[in-house]
């Protein structure tokens, strides 16, 4: 089982008390939802992938991602990407600053950095938005925006953290539709936190419900 | 570090600690040594600041030394000279014995004598310097004796001071010459005259002055205060300052701190008449537009008080050569009358004229000495300095009755 | 193995978040900075205790005991000095806090506010030396408010004999503290309002029927109090010790307890050193009562307000648009004051004649301008290095403790906070004494690195206080998106959170470079006059009373905060001309 996002006997504890057990394997291309009312540990569990969890919790099992073990690795080594209900766009830099940020250093060269961008930009239907900036978008622009920022960055894995909330109706499901597919062309495993069980539909995958 | 480095570092440290005594202190005797050594040096003279005349002439010292001597002199500006020996008496109590920062020090009077007697000085080394031949120490005690102490060459003349009152003419055109006199004016004028507060060396120089106005023989102020006589010797003098608070500016419930303050709370026409150490300073304030035009100085009828201020080098000092250099100069005949010329400050000279060249007596006689300063003529001779310790009695006294208002 | 870190007594494991060399550095700059912080005033504090109890053997003083603390009490003016020195301290802090609670309490949330706001920051990088000059030409009886209304109204030609400034019971320095007191707290309960969540607050209480002022008092003052206690504290401390302003406002027979003290340090009289270290400790002592009594205070207040907020009365009219007046007038007063004294000063720098009773100087000219300007050049340069030095020391120190906390996950604890404070709860007087024996014995005297190293006591708890809270309260899920975007920790630090903090670095730093402006004593004590800034150079010019280059000194002495508070506003700007996100939003 070397590909996809793998959860082994995964626990999440804090003071004795089991926030979150799961056992899971996500497949390349695969959404994995996961319910659960306020305080369920959702973000926990979330936190605990991308390594910024508090030291609180004590964590036991194991989470790998394509063989590789991510407990234990820095956040800045896990190659796991995330978006919030916020875009979070970096607002001292342009959108082609924001999207530049994640790219790795291999691509060298602005000239490449910048073909890459463009690329990008032109993918999610904005084209010419480059030199913007991020404070003067619509709301859709900057989901699209934050969703390139991830994928340029080159994943493996991604995960959402209600991110379809702040969106109007009519735009939740053209993004949906965008996030879910472009993580299926990449053949990314998500792991997607939400309340709205629309969401849950639209994915089409396993669905996990957290209890208190 | 290499071991090199390591071990000379090592000698300077253990050198700096054993061997500054054995450093050849700078000989004045041998002056051409003493300028080829002060070459280059820095020298820090922490004098007074509170004028801006005073300031700019010290400014002009500094580039006349640098010319001539290739000297580097920095006016550390204080507020009060205690400041200055405060530092020293630091760098003592730390073991600090050499490369003090303290090189040239304004000082007199119960300064240099706190200093003298902790043998916080370096010297003797005044009257080796080559301009004391135009001093006259017989014909003016006050140059080798500091306030009844003797100098023992231990500070260089530079500047003579003598106390004045000032007064508006256009608001007091007959001022009291008497300190009974001044007493009826305040009483006539209450809260318009003040002096500084004790124990400022102006307001502790007033209260000396009014002192030699009630005591039947002066003589005893030359010598030690005796402790019996004291209370009789001195009562009249309490009494009258008992009468005169209530008088003063502010009811003597506040004072200015300082003999400058006192030229605002003219200028702001907040008072009358005020007592100076200086007797060119009316004039200078009127150039300076800081008095009007019609303000002159007088002396009490019995005389006033005069001294001479000094500069002294620490025991620990960087740079004495350098510093014997500044003192030389200051006591030239050209600082000396520059300093004279009310243009740029307006202070005393510690020069007997009739010792000087006949070139270097007519630049003094050529000057216009100001509007409102008296010729040495109307000055009169002045009054000695009594001995520190009528001052410290003085002051203690004086800030145990008038020093906190009931 | 995990690295660990212990804390303000709790042990938290740390996240591994860090990367490999700032795991070694990183934890160590909290305790470097306490070391910093606090090893001068411990080693002052120790360096006056024993002159204090007769052990100074430079000066001849060898037996250990309590003699010097008997001529203390047996000096005359003793109780009076100790009791105006903690009356004004208690009264000039109670006042500055009524002040900005009926501000606040009236006019929070409204556009008066915004107004207020800006109008008091920029007072608060006046040096204090030159408001207490201005406010000292302002109301003296030959002072600015006489001649405007003499001789038509008043009818005095020469001034009256009244003792307004320098009276002996301290009101005059009173108002000179107060003056700078307001805007400091004011911006500091401006900070805690923003963390008490003050708005929603108010619109539930007003919702339930209080009146504004009531809802204020009764919902977010218990709120925020707490978060303003120690500045609270500090202004109570400082009040009560202050020197540079006591010299020019407060009384002189008998001067306050720190001004005395500082004059027998200075004194030829080297006796009176000892009498002068047993004055900075028991001045140590009457800060201690004070902060007690103000504690003790607290506590009735509290109770009191308890039953008086359930109690459940929604607040009269009248009682608000009292309120109302009170804190709009206190305001616009402190302003008002503050705006003409700087005016006069100003004025005085480029006058030639002037005597009561003209409004205006019978001339101007640049005379003095052109006199000083040579003799500046210096200072000025001092100052600036000095200051840089100090705030850049600071920011680096403070950025590194925060990060620290980000990173290992370390929250200081309450007790941390109050070690923040001890340099501004310890009087300056009481340890600097102390310090300048440590300096010279460690051969550090003289330099513009060791009054650096001394101002930087007092510099870094304020940087810490400016910085802290922005820093706090950035979104920690940028460095999380900037992570999982392949950014290792420096990279976020660098990259993304120092950007967009920038606005409230350039705040610190320009906080930072005011304090440091303002110091006189450290700079006096620790530089041995070898080290020469304006503030230093305008205290001992104002010895000699010439207006007019005191004005110019003043002039000087504010130039450079107002500068840096100016580059602070408008760096960020020009930086993020476009970027509308980093403009503050209003």
């Amino acid at each position: 089982m070397s590909n996809g996002l793998l959860f082994e006997s995964f626990r999440i504890t804090i003071a004795g008390r089991t926030l979150v057990a799961l056992d899971a394997l996500v497949a390349p291309g695969e959404v994995l939802t996961v319910m659960g009312p306020s305080g369920s540990g959702k973000s926990t569990l979330l936190a605990v992938v991308t390594g910024t969890a508090a030291g609180v919790f004590e964590v036991s099992g194991r989470v790998c991602l394509d063989g590789r073990s991510l407990l234990g690795l820095p956040a800045h080594e896990r190659r796991v990407g995330i978006l919030f209900q916020d875009e979070l766009l970096f607002p001292h830099l342009s959108v082609a600053g924001n999207l530049a940020f994640g790219l790795a250093p291999e691509h060298r060269g602005r000239a490449t950095r910048r073909r890459l961008v463009e690329e990008g930009l032109s993918a999610v239907g904005l084209s010419g938005f480059a030199e913007r900036d991020p404070a003067t978008l619509s709301g859709g622009q900057k989901a699209r925006v934050a969703l390139l920022r991830t994928l340029l960055a080159g994943p493996r894995a991604l995960l959402l953290d209600e991110p379809f909330s702040r969106l109007d109706v009519a735009l939740r499901v053209a993004m949906r539709r965008l996030v879910f597919g472009m993580a299926r062309d990449r053949g990314l495993p998500v792991l997607l936190v939400t309340h709205d069980p629309a969401d849950a539909e639209d994915a089409g995958g396993p669905l996990i419900v957290l209890d208190a | 570090m290499t071991m090199a480095r390591l071990l000379r570092a090592l000698a300077v440290l253990l050198g700096l600690g054993l061997g500054s005594q054995a450093l050849a202190e700078p000989d004045p005797g041998d002056w051409d040594g003493v300028i080829a050594e002060a070459r280059g040096q820095t020298v820090h003279w922490h004098a007074w600041a509170g004028s801006t005349r005073i300031n700019d002439y010290i400014a002009w010292v500094a580039q006349q030394v640098d010319a001539r001597y290739g000297i580097r002199l920095e006016h550390v500006k204080i507020a009060d000279t205690s400041d200055a020996v405060g530092r020293v008496i630091a760098e003592k109590a730390a073991g600090r014995d050499s490369g003090g920062a303290v090189d040239l020090v304004w000082i007199n009077g119960e300064n240099f004598a706190a200093m003298k007697e902790n043998g916080l000085l370096f010297g003797p080394w005044a009257e080796a310097l080559p301009n004391w031949t135009f001093v006259d120490p017989v014909a003016n005690a006050s140059l080798v004796y500091d306030f009844t102490v003797p100098t023992e060459g231990l500070e260089a003349p530079w500047g003579m001071a003598q106390v004045v009152f000032f007064h508006d003419t256009s608001r007091v055109p007959d001022p009291p010459r008497t300190m009974a006199a001044l007493l009826d004016w305040a009483a006539a004028h209450p809260g318009r005259f003040t002096y500084p507060q004790p124990p400022d060396f102006l307001g502790t120089t007033f209260l000396k002055q009014a002192l030699y106005g009630f005591m039947a023989d002066p003589k005893v102020l030359l010598h030690p205060v005796e402790e019996a006589e004291y209370a009789t010797l001195t009562a009249p003098f309490w009494g009258f300052v008992e009468e005169l608070t209530p008088l003063l500016w502010r009811s003597g419930r506040a004072y200015p701190q300082s003999g400058p303050r006192q030229i605002q709370l003219m200028a702001d026409r907040e008072i009358d008449l005020a007592i100076s150490f200086s007797p060119g300073e009316a004039s200078a304030a009127i150039a300076n537009l800081e008095l009007p035009e019609t303000v002159r100085t007088y002396v009490l009828d019995g005389g006033t008080i005069g001294n001479a201020s000094f500069v002294a080098i620490p025991y620990n000092a960087s740079a004495k050569a350098a510093a014997m250099v500044v003192a030389d100069f200051l006591m030239s005949p050209q600082a000396q009358a520059r300093k004279q010329d009310p243009a740029y400050w307006g202070s005393g000279t510690v020069l007997d004229l009739g010792l000087l060249s006949v070139p270097d007596r007519a630049r003094f006689e050529a000057l216009d000495l100001g509007i409102a300063t008296l010729t040495p003529e109307q000055l009169g001779a002045p009054l000695p300095e009594p001995h520190p310790s009528w001052m410290v009695r003085l002051e203690a006294d004086w800030q145990a009755r008038f020093g906190v208002a009931p | 193995m995990r690295p660990s870190l212990s804390i303000g007594g709790r042990k938290v494991v740390a996240m591994n978040v860090a990367g490999r060399r700032s795991r070694r550095m990183l934890p160590m700059l909290p305790l470097l900075t306490l070391v910093v912080m606090l090893g001068p005033v411990l080693a002052g504090l120790a360096g006056t205790l024993a002159p204090a109890l007769g052990w100074f053997p430079a000066i001849g003083g060898h037996d250990i005991g309590l003699e010097r603390f008997a001529e203390l009490l047996a000096w005359p003016g003793f109780r009076q000095s100790l009791t105006v020195s903690i009356a004004v301290g208690l009264g000039a802090t109670a006042v500055s806090l009524a002040v900005v609670v009926a501000i606040c309490a009236a006019w929070q949330g409204s556009r008066a506010f915004a107004w207020i706001e800006r109008a008091l920051s920029p007072l608060l990088s006046l040096p204090h030396a030159a408001a207490a000059f201005g406010l000292a030409f302002l109301i003296a009886p030959s002072g600015w408010l006489a001649r405007l209304l003499s001789p038509w109204a008043t009818g005095w030609e020469q001034p009256p004999d009244l003792l307004i400034v320098q009276d002996p019971n301290g009101l005059a320095l009173l108002a000179g503290l107060v003056l700078k007191e307001v805007p400091f707290l004011l911006l500091m309960t401006l900070a805690a309002l923003v963390q008490a969540d003050a708005t929603r607050s108010m619109q539930v209480a007003r919702s339930l029927g209080y009146g504004r002022s009531t809802a204020w008092l009764k919902v977010v003052l218990p709120r925020v109090y707490p978060q303003i206690r120690l500045p609270v504290y500090a202004v109570l401390a400082y009040s009560a010790s202050v020197v540079d302003v006591a010299v020019i406002l407060g009384p002189s027979t008998p001067s306050t307890l720190a001004v005395q003290v500082l004059r027998w340090s200075n004194d030829p009289d080297l006796a009176l050193r000892f009498r002068a270290a047993a004055g900075a400790i028991v001045q140590l002592l009457a800060v201690g009562m004070a902060l007690v009594a103000w504690r003790v205070v607290e506590k009735l207040v509290y109770h009191w307000g308890r039953a008086w907020i359930e109690r459940g009365g929604r607040g009269r009219r009248c009682g608000e648009r009292w309120l109302g007046g009170v804190g709009l007038g206190a305001a616009i007063l402190t302003v008002a004051a503050v705006a003409a004294g700087i005016a006069g000063l100003a004025l005085w720098s480029m006058a030639g004649q002037w005597s009561f009773p003209s409004v205006v100087p019978d001339s101007i000219g640049l005379r003095t301008w052109e006199r000083s300007a040579p003799e500046l050049v210096a200072p000025l340069i001092d100052t600036l290095v000095v200051g840089a030095l100090a705030t850049v020391a600071a920011l680096v120190l403070t950025l590194g403790c925060l990060e620290a906390e980000f990173r290992h996950g370390v929250r200081p604890s309450t007790r941390a906070m109050w070690l923040l404070y001890v340099p501004l709860l310890v009087p300056q007087v009481c340890f600097l004494l102390g310090l300048q024996t440590l300096a010279l014995g460690l051969g550090l005297d003289g330099g513009r690195l060791a009054v650096a190293a001394a101002h930087l006591v007092f510099v870094l708890p304020y940087v810490f206080l400016s910085l802290a809270d922005p820093w706090r309260a950035w979104d920690r899920r940028y460095a999380t998106v900037a992570g999982t975007l392949g950014a290792t920790p420096d990279r976020v630090l660098w990259a993304v959170r120092l950007p967009m903090l920038m606005r409230s670095l350039l705040t610190a730093a320009a906080v930072g470079l005011a304090v440091s402006v303002g110091q006189y004593l450290p700079t006096i004590m620790v530089g041995g006059g070898r080290v020469v800034t304006l503030t230093t150079e305008a205290v001992a010019l104002a010895s000699g009373g010439d207006r007019r280059v005191i004005g110019a000194y003043a002039m000087a002495q504010m130039a450079l905060p107002l500068l840096a508070f100016g580059l602070a506003l408008a760096l960020p700007h020009l930086l993020w001309r476009d970027r509308r996100g980093l403009r503050p939003s209003r």
